[in-house]
């Protein structure tokens, strides 16, 4: 059984490209990182790809792994083969540099168009701010804040595919936690910055970011939290002023 | 919302309607001079106006991004469903020529 | 040489996709259907006679079909959307796969008392 050859179809190029078809001696235990190190170690060298930490921790080995988003190192090939072959792509609505290296660029200017960014007015001569851990506002921050920017729900949202504007969730999802930080003071920023036509209003529930988010965090929650209050902040103003 | 209410109580009213086969003059006998069914489905008529439209829309503007189909049909369904439905409601409730 | 696929259809296969897709294609269906459905029952403007010639068109068998079809898209979209409203407004409970199930439940039992009572 664990003799048998993989045939792994990897994507070479950039926007256009081709799968090019490797054969990957099967391991018991055997990643799909590992089988893209072998094919780059062993078989072609002139294969392009990210990774770092290779134990689910920094994100960067997101790829698309028979066609769905997945962080590569922690994707076993027993769980997913399809018979013996594999489908090896890079991230969706991510420019391609080449192979399976994705430019994250937008994913992160995103993420600053968004207001995903803390803003407070306390300097280092003020006392401590007071955050009560389990206020309503810091569990429903919590809930979303273990995000490390992998871009897989970005990568599998098919309104990021269809309107090159949309924020995504990603973006929202970390606007969201700080909306409800209540140290932040630029919160009236982001909600007009989360509330146009790139927003998300947008969002059309599909759920495909909750579905493969691999840290299990719910952005639809976060953008469903946002629509709420954005919605309540235009018609009545919010607790921070009106839009 | 109101939409969801106004379907909802549609669709129980289709089910009342149809028992037994659906004819003009079936239908007429139960709408005309009934001004509570007008307003009921002049309400209707103004929810669709605003949603159709706004969905449509969406759609268009996702799946053809590039041309100005998407504002042209939203605004032609919203102009339809507007003066059909409103044309349908009053001529239910206060009729033609007999 | 190939362009990369931009939709991976692969992934698509959970509920709340499924739910996102059937109330698109329903709402589509039915903000086609609504400018027809008023127009022919304007035709009332033009009296009895006026409204039966229409309604008579509607006899046809396509027509008894479609009817039936669009009840029921008209359920799944009603059900669709309140499943959405209690996503936005209602408290947080994930993305109510229930709601989903019983929304195509309701559609096709609808379909089904239609169906009785038109036969009547």
């Amino acid at each position: 059984m664990s003799d048998q050859a993989l045939k792994v179809k990897v994507w070479r190029g950039g926007e256009t490209g081709e799968f090019v078809e490797y054969s990957v001696p099967r391991n018991p235990n055997q990643t799909v990182l590992d089988v893209v190190t072998y094919i780059q170690r062993k078989l072609d060298p002139t294969l392009s790809y990210r990774f770092a930490c290779r134990v689910g921790m920094c994100g960067s080995c997101a790829m698309t792994v028979n066609g769905k988003a997945r962080w590569t190192c922690r994707t076993h090939v027993s769980h997913i083969v399809a018979g013996d072959s594999l489908e090896i792509a890079p991230l969706n609505n991510l420019p391609v540099i080449k192979d399976l290296a994705t430019d994250m660029r937008e994913f992160f200017t995103k993420w600053t168009d968004a207001r995903g960014f803390f803003k407070g007015d306390k300097t280092r001569f003020d006392d401590f701010a007071t955050v009560v851990p389990d206020s309503p506002e810091r569990q429903l921050a919590n809930a979303g804040i273990e995000c490390i920017g992998c871009g897989v729900c970005y990568a599998s949202c098919d309104v990021v595919a269809l309107r090159p504007a949309y924020l995504g969730p990603a973006a929202l999802n970390r606007a969201w936690t700080l909306v409800n930080d209540v140290r932040d003071t630029s919160q009236l920023d982001r909600l007009r910055a989360v509330a146009g036509d790139a927003g998300c209003h947008v969002c059309h529930t599909q759920g495909e970011c909750s579905e493969r988010c691999p840290k299990v965090l719910e952005p639809t929650a976060g953008i469903a939290g946002l629509k709420k209050l954005v919605g309540r902040a235009a018609m009545k103003g919010s607790q921070w002023g009106k839009l | 919302m109101v939409l969801g209410i106004c379907v909802a109580i549609h669709l129980g009213i289709i089910f009342y309607a149809i028992r037994g086969g659906l004819t003009a003059g079936e239908i007429l006998g139960r709408t005309q001079g009934n001004w509570l069914f007008a307003i009921f489905y002049e309400i209707f008529v103004l929810a669709c106006f605003i949603h159709a439209p706004i969905g449509l829309a969406n759609i268009l503007q996702e799946h053809f991004p590039q041309s100005k189909l998407s504002i042209f049909c939203a605004w032609l369904l919203a102009g339809l469903i507007l003066i059909l439905g409103s044309a349908a409601v009053w001529g239910l409730v206060v009729g033609g020529p007999k | 040489m190939q362009s990369r696929p931009v939709v991976q259809y692969r992934s698509k296969t959970h509920l709340s996709y499924w739910a996102y897709l059937l109330h698109r294609l329903s709402g589509l269906a039915l903000a086609l259907f609504i400018p027809l459905h008023f127009f022919v029952l304007s035709q009332s403007l033009r009296g009895q006679a006026g409204l039966e010639q229409y309604l008579h068109l509607t006899e046809m068998p396509i027509f008894k079909i479609g009817e039936w079809i669009l009840v029921m898209f008209l359920t799944l979209h009603l059900t669709g959307g309140i499943r959405l409203l209690m996503i936005e407004f209602g408290p947080w409970r994930g993305l109510r796969k229930g709601s989903i199930q019983l929304g195509i439940i309701l559609a096709i039992a609808y379909g089904l008392i239609f169906l009785y009572l038109g036969s009547e």
